[in-house]
């Protein structure tokens, strides 16, 4: 496994917030095919470090590299340019995102939340579109409530969508950013089923999560963070099972 | 099945009949809202000053549907160029670059600080300023220029007047309803890959819209009834039309009655557009339906949707 070319590629990745550095130096890969799960405290640096990974937050210095691309710039001379927006756009949607509050589209059924991006994005017809969304949907076990809009949807049921709608743009990597942190208890789980059927079929993965069991039970690999720092990774029955450091034994202690 | 009530107890609060709040001032509102609908209908009826005979004959009479016409086009034509011009304030507003956002803030500052009065004078008097408009290299070849005077017309003149001054406040209520829309919606579209453009009219302005369109109708109520400062530069919409009329029949309460007339007819109309607008705007945001199909349609349309 260690010889493959890693999909995803951190070296280095700072990130300063006025005067506070959220993110101090972190490499991290994750390999094909893996679900790297981030845990680590609310303001370690997590979900900012999953917003580098699509230039949502660009990064003051350190790479990001993607199936062999450098996100968000171009290398010449030694300097890193600013890649035009078009590129970057598309570099993004290859990578899906789903975000802690969904933010699906509010004026938009479930169905054409889904499909709006292929169609304007890769310029897929309606019908193609209206198809493959529906089949999507399907998936995530929401086929009838493809008319249904957003609003009258229950949280869970807004995420699968947003998964979806992440799907619909074939991407070789999905980014969650902590996807059940805001459902209600009873609804977490109908999402995490849909994330572990995403993780069984060999999707990339890297999901920022509170879910120990989520992350013991489907990640690859696990990845504790502080202080915008990796403290630690290595398998889930290593990092959550066996920490090596302190700061992680104390984290999981207070999560577990 | 134990109650913790004796029997007879349980079946009496099974079946407790509610008797709901009375309201008496209600309809003493009523009564007195009555009262004063027939007093004043009876008033419009009896009196003689209101010389309903002459309201009718004027009520159609040529100069007045003229002058009607005249606002209706004044202010079509003045409210579609402030939309899009204040379409531009607001996005320059919003710019990352520091230069727009100051040439859009000193705009605003300029026409919606100095009364509309002077600017029309001041844009029907602009020979005076600027006696030649010329389009060239500065103090360079000239490639075309027209004399002030020819391009000033009444008309040019009200229309430059209303929309850059009706554009300042369009351009900020555009702004409010942009950035009440939720930044997650920009980032779940940048996420999706899709470009400034989809973003902006699949995305954002349907959802900025719903936050627009009722005080931007308001605009368009008030710039209806405003246009009427064009009089001052000569031009004859409606109520400078009836001014007209009674200046020299000195009739002068019931043609006032038949330019309120019409003005109310049409701010009716605009009302009810509104209100439908709204109705359609709000698709997706209900709390129950799933929102009429015909509704949708419009929205669409409105948007550029397929």
């Amino acid at each position: 496994m260690a010889d493959r070319q890693p999909l995803v590629r951190l070296r280095g990745i700072r990130k300063r917030f006025g005067s506070h550095e959220v993110l101090r130096g972190v490499d991290l890969d994750v390999q094909p095919g893996e679900v790297m799960c981030l845990i680590g405290a609310s303001g370690s640096g997590k979900s900012t470090l999953l917003r580098c990974v699509n230039h949502l937050e660009t990064p003051d210095s350190g790479r990001v590299v993607v199936d062999g691309d450098l996100v968000g710039y171009t290398e010449r001379d030694g300097k890193l340019y600013e890649l035009p927006e078009r590129q970057i756009r598309a570099q993004r949607a290859r990578i899906g995102m789903v975000f802690q509050h969904f933010h699906l589209f509010p004026h938009l059924t479930a169905l054409e939340n889904v499909r709006e991006a292929p169609m304007r994005v890769h310029r897929h017809s309606k019908a193609t579109a209206t198809a493959t969304a529906l089949d999507l949907l399907d998936r995530v076990g929401l086929a009838a409530k493809a008319d249904a809009y957003p609003r009258h949807l229950s949280g869970g049921q807004q995420q699968r969508v947003a998964i979806a709608r992440g799907l619909a743009m074939r991407p070789q990597l999905m980014l969650f950013d902590e996807p059940t942190s805001a459902l209600d208890p009873e609804l977490v789980g109908e999402v995490l089923d849909v994330m572990r059927d995403l993780a069984a079929q060999g999707m990339t993965m890297i999901v920022v999560t509170h879910e120990m069991g989520f992350a013991r039970e489907v990640a690859s690999q696990v990845a504790f963070m502080s202080d915008g720092q990796i403290v630690e990774r290595g398998t889930p029955a290593d990092v959550l099972g066996r920490p090596a450091h302190e700061r992680t034994r104390s984290f999981l202690s207070k999560v577990l | 099945m134990t109650s913790v009530l004796p029997k007879t107890r349980q079946d009496d609060e099974h079946s407790m009949v509610i008797v709901r709040r009375r309201h008496p001032w209600r309809w003493a509102g009523w009564v007195a809202a009555a009262v004063i609908v027939v007093s004043v209908a009876v008033s419009f009826l009896t009196n003689p000053n209101y010389q309903w005979g002459i309201v009718a004959g004027y009520l159609f009479d040529r100069r007045i549907l003229d002058g009607l016409l005249t606002t209706l086009k004044l202010t079509a034509v003045s409210m579609a160029i402030a939309t899009v011009l204040g379409l531009v304030l607001a996005t320059m507003r919003l710019s990352d670059s520091r230069l727009l956002r100051g040439m859009a803030g000193a705009y605003v500052w300029l026409f919606r600080g100095t009364p509309i009065l002077v600017q029309l004078i001041l844009w029907y008097n602009l020979a005076i300023l600027v006696p030649q408009v010329r389009l060239g290299v500065p103090s360079g070849p000239t490639l075309w220029s027209a004399e002030t005077n020819d391009l000033i017309t009444p008309w040019t003149a009200a229309i430059l007047g209303l929309a850059l001054n009706e554009a300042a406040y369009l351009g900020e209520i555009i702004r409010s309803g942009i950035i009440s829309v939720d930044k997650g919606q920009t980032e779940a579209a940048n996420a999706l890959g899709m470009s400034r453009l989809v973003t902006f009219r699949r995305i954002v302005l349907p959802q900025a819209l719903r936050v627009i369109v009722p005080p931007a109708s308001n605009e368009a109520i008030g710039l209806l009834k405003y246009s009427s400062v064009v009089s001052v530069i000569a031009l004859p919409e409606l109520l400078y039309s009836g001014q007209l009329i009674y200046g020299r029949t000195y009739e002068t309460i019931p043609i006032l009655l038949v330019v309120c007339i019409w003005y109310l007819v049409v701010v009716t109309a605009l009302t009810m557009l509104e209100s439908r607008l709204e109705r359609r705007l709000g698709v997706g945001f209900r709390p129950t339906g799933h929102g009429l199909s015909r509704d949708r349609r419009w929205a669409r349309w409105l948007t550029g949707n397929r």
